[in-house]
């Protein structure tokens, strides 16, 4: 037990952001899964954070109400926004989306009254715990696992395919690019929600363009042909730089290598390589 | 049932569909031929929503098409297929009809979360989209990817996906390019079937012998107008349709 006592005091936070990390690749895979090129989450991310945050540090809001306003608010600025910003694809929804997200990290910067500007919120009550993370992992896992295999997963599939073609089966194309978008944002919200209340502390920095690229890596690297893509690609970007810690400085460099790698021989990512690796192991 | 008035499209100053009117009757099959680049696609693209018209209507049993998004158009009973092989080319030809399918889901989003529940709306699912299957020939083929079938039997699995969205009328873009004779043949009596189970079917094709057989009516289009329009006969005596194919229009065929 002493054992686990000192694993948990040195690994709680690796942990907890591991769970977070997975819950932020499972809300760009659902964008990736339906064949938007989003980079807005680190910028619902902040959103969920805050308004999460300023409710518990200034109101006595129960944890669970504080998450889903962090989540709910999200969603919204993502509907309201992905109307118009749907429209493009490509490249030009992931610039209009990269835009997104520093407008939101420079609002949050300027309105230092609510959100303390570049000094960010102190003192952030630690509400979140394991069974809160795991809860919330495992919900998500198991609504995108369910909905996957079924025939909306199928639709998704089909947009990412040929949208045209999708479209002209009668499927409202837009509508479910747009509660895909949604439904990610919300995702992305509860976990900034969730890791705010284990981390003590949050500023505008955290939730810039690294993060929104660390995101898209991790959406990446695990690959979109199955939520348990995402799984693994939160999990192994959360926990390489942990693993490496043998190597000083040359950490990041080895890092790097070790993500371009999996892309180089498993292009559509982990999960995907795994499945063929398996398969040719026992035919 | 589809009636065009006045139809024109432009491209950017450059018109390719002139002030077309057309009436397609509910029952049998139409044909729409002409040279290459006559505008016969851009007139299923307007059908389908998927272009807008310059001016000019479109309407479907009484109801304005224009200004529709393309998945209404589907809904209100218009299905087709494309000249250049639109499938899921990653999912299998099974999942590739079932797509279709979703414009009648058999369950919804609750019923999906349940581990088993959605099981038995899947299978009656999956038994409507082996009928259709196995109606175009490819029930051997259910689990094998698009992408991998042949060039024929991609033509067919579009043929049973259009049909999956349940039309009331079918647009088939050059259904038969690309089939051997027997596949043509084949083709040929399916579609004569369709057409007798009361479906309303335009076609666009370049194989002459295919449209002269299969066709009620055919309706000739040419640099963007119509230059002829009657039964088969009619038609392949036609003074224009002749000089439109052969006379000074040589190199396209």
């Amino acid at each position: 037990m002493e054992w686990l006592d000192s694993f948990w005091s040195t690994y709680s936070t690796l942990v907890l952001s591991t769970g977070t990390n997975v819950l932020l690749a499972l809300s760009i895979y659902v964008t990736l899964a339906c064949g938007l090129l989003s980079v807005a989450n680190a910028g619902f991310m902040a959103i969920g954070a805050y308004s999460a945050v300023l409710l518990t540090l200034h109101t006595v809001t129960p944890l669970p109400l504080a998450l889903m306003v962090g989540a709910i608010a999200a969603a919204m600025v993502a509907l309201l926004i992905g109307v118009p910003t749907l429209r493009l694809s490509g490249v030009y929804l992931a610039m209009a989306t990269l835009a997104f997200g520093e407008v939101v990290r420079i609002l949050i910067l300027n309105a230092e009254d609510v959100t303390g500007g570049a000094l960010g919120l102190n003192g952030i009550p630690q509400l979140v715990g394991v069974f809160e993370v795991i809860t919330s992992v495992a919900v998500a896992l198991y609504v995108f696992l369910r909905l996957a295999h079924s025939r909306i997963g199928r639709t998704i599939t089909a947009i990412s395919q040929d949208e045209i073609a999708t479209e002209l089966m009668g499927l409202n194309v837009r509508a479910y690019k747009l509660v895909c978008f949604v439904i990610g944002a919300a995702l992305a919200g509860l976990a900034g929600a969730l890791n705010a209340h284990f981390t003590f502390f949050i500023s505008p920095n955290e939730y810039g363009f690294e993060r929104a690229v660390e995101i898209l890596a991790m959406g990446v690297i695990g690959g979109v042909s199955s939520p348990w893509g995402a799984v693994l690609g939160g999990t192994l970007i959360t926990a390489l730089p942990e693993l490496l810690r043998g190597m000083g400085r040359y950490r990041p460099l080895i890092n790097g290598v070790i993500l371009i790698m999996i892309i180089l021989y498993s292009p559509k990512g982990l999960w995907d390589g795994l499945q063929t690796l398996l398969r040719r192991v026992r035919p | 049932m589809l009636r065009l008035s006045a139809l024109s499209k432009n491209f950017d100053g450059l018109r390719v569909l002139d002030n077309l009117d057309l009436t397609i009757p509910s029952r049998g099959v139409f044909g729409l031929i002409g040279p290459n680049g006559a505008g016969k696609t851009t007139v299923f693209n307007l059908i389908t929503g998927l272009l807008a018209p310059s001016s000019g209507s479109i309407e479907f049993s009484g109801e304005r098409l224009n200004g529709l998004p393309p998945f209404m158009i589907t809904r209100r009973g218009i299905a087709r297929t494309f000249q250049n092989i639109r499938l899921f080319k990653e999912m299998t030809a099974e999942e590739n009809v079932l797509v279709a399918m979703g414009e009648h889901p058999q369950y919804g989003v609750l019923k999906a979360l349940v581990p088993g529940a959605y099981r038995r709306a899947e299978d009656s699912e999956r038994m409507a989209v082996r009928a259709l299957l196995s109606r175009v020939g490819l029930s051997a083929k259910a689990h094998q990817r698009a992408g991998f079938l042949s060039y024929g039997e991609q033509r067919r699995l579009e043929l049973a996906r259009a049909l999956a969205t349940r039309p009331k009328l079918l647009l088939l873009d050059e259904p038969a390019a690309g089939m051997n004779a027997a596949e043509k043949q084949e083709l040929g009596e399916e579609i004569e079937k369709l057409a007798a189970s009361g479906l309303s079917i335009l076609l666009i094709e370049h194989d002459m012998r295919f449209v002269m057989k299969i066709c009620a009516e055919i309706a000739v289009l040419s640099f963007g107008r119509w230059i002829a329009q009657g039964g088969p006969v009619e038609i392949s005596a036609h003074p224009k349709v002749i000089e439109a194919y052969l006379g000074n229009n040589a190199r396209e065929n």
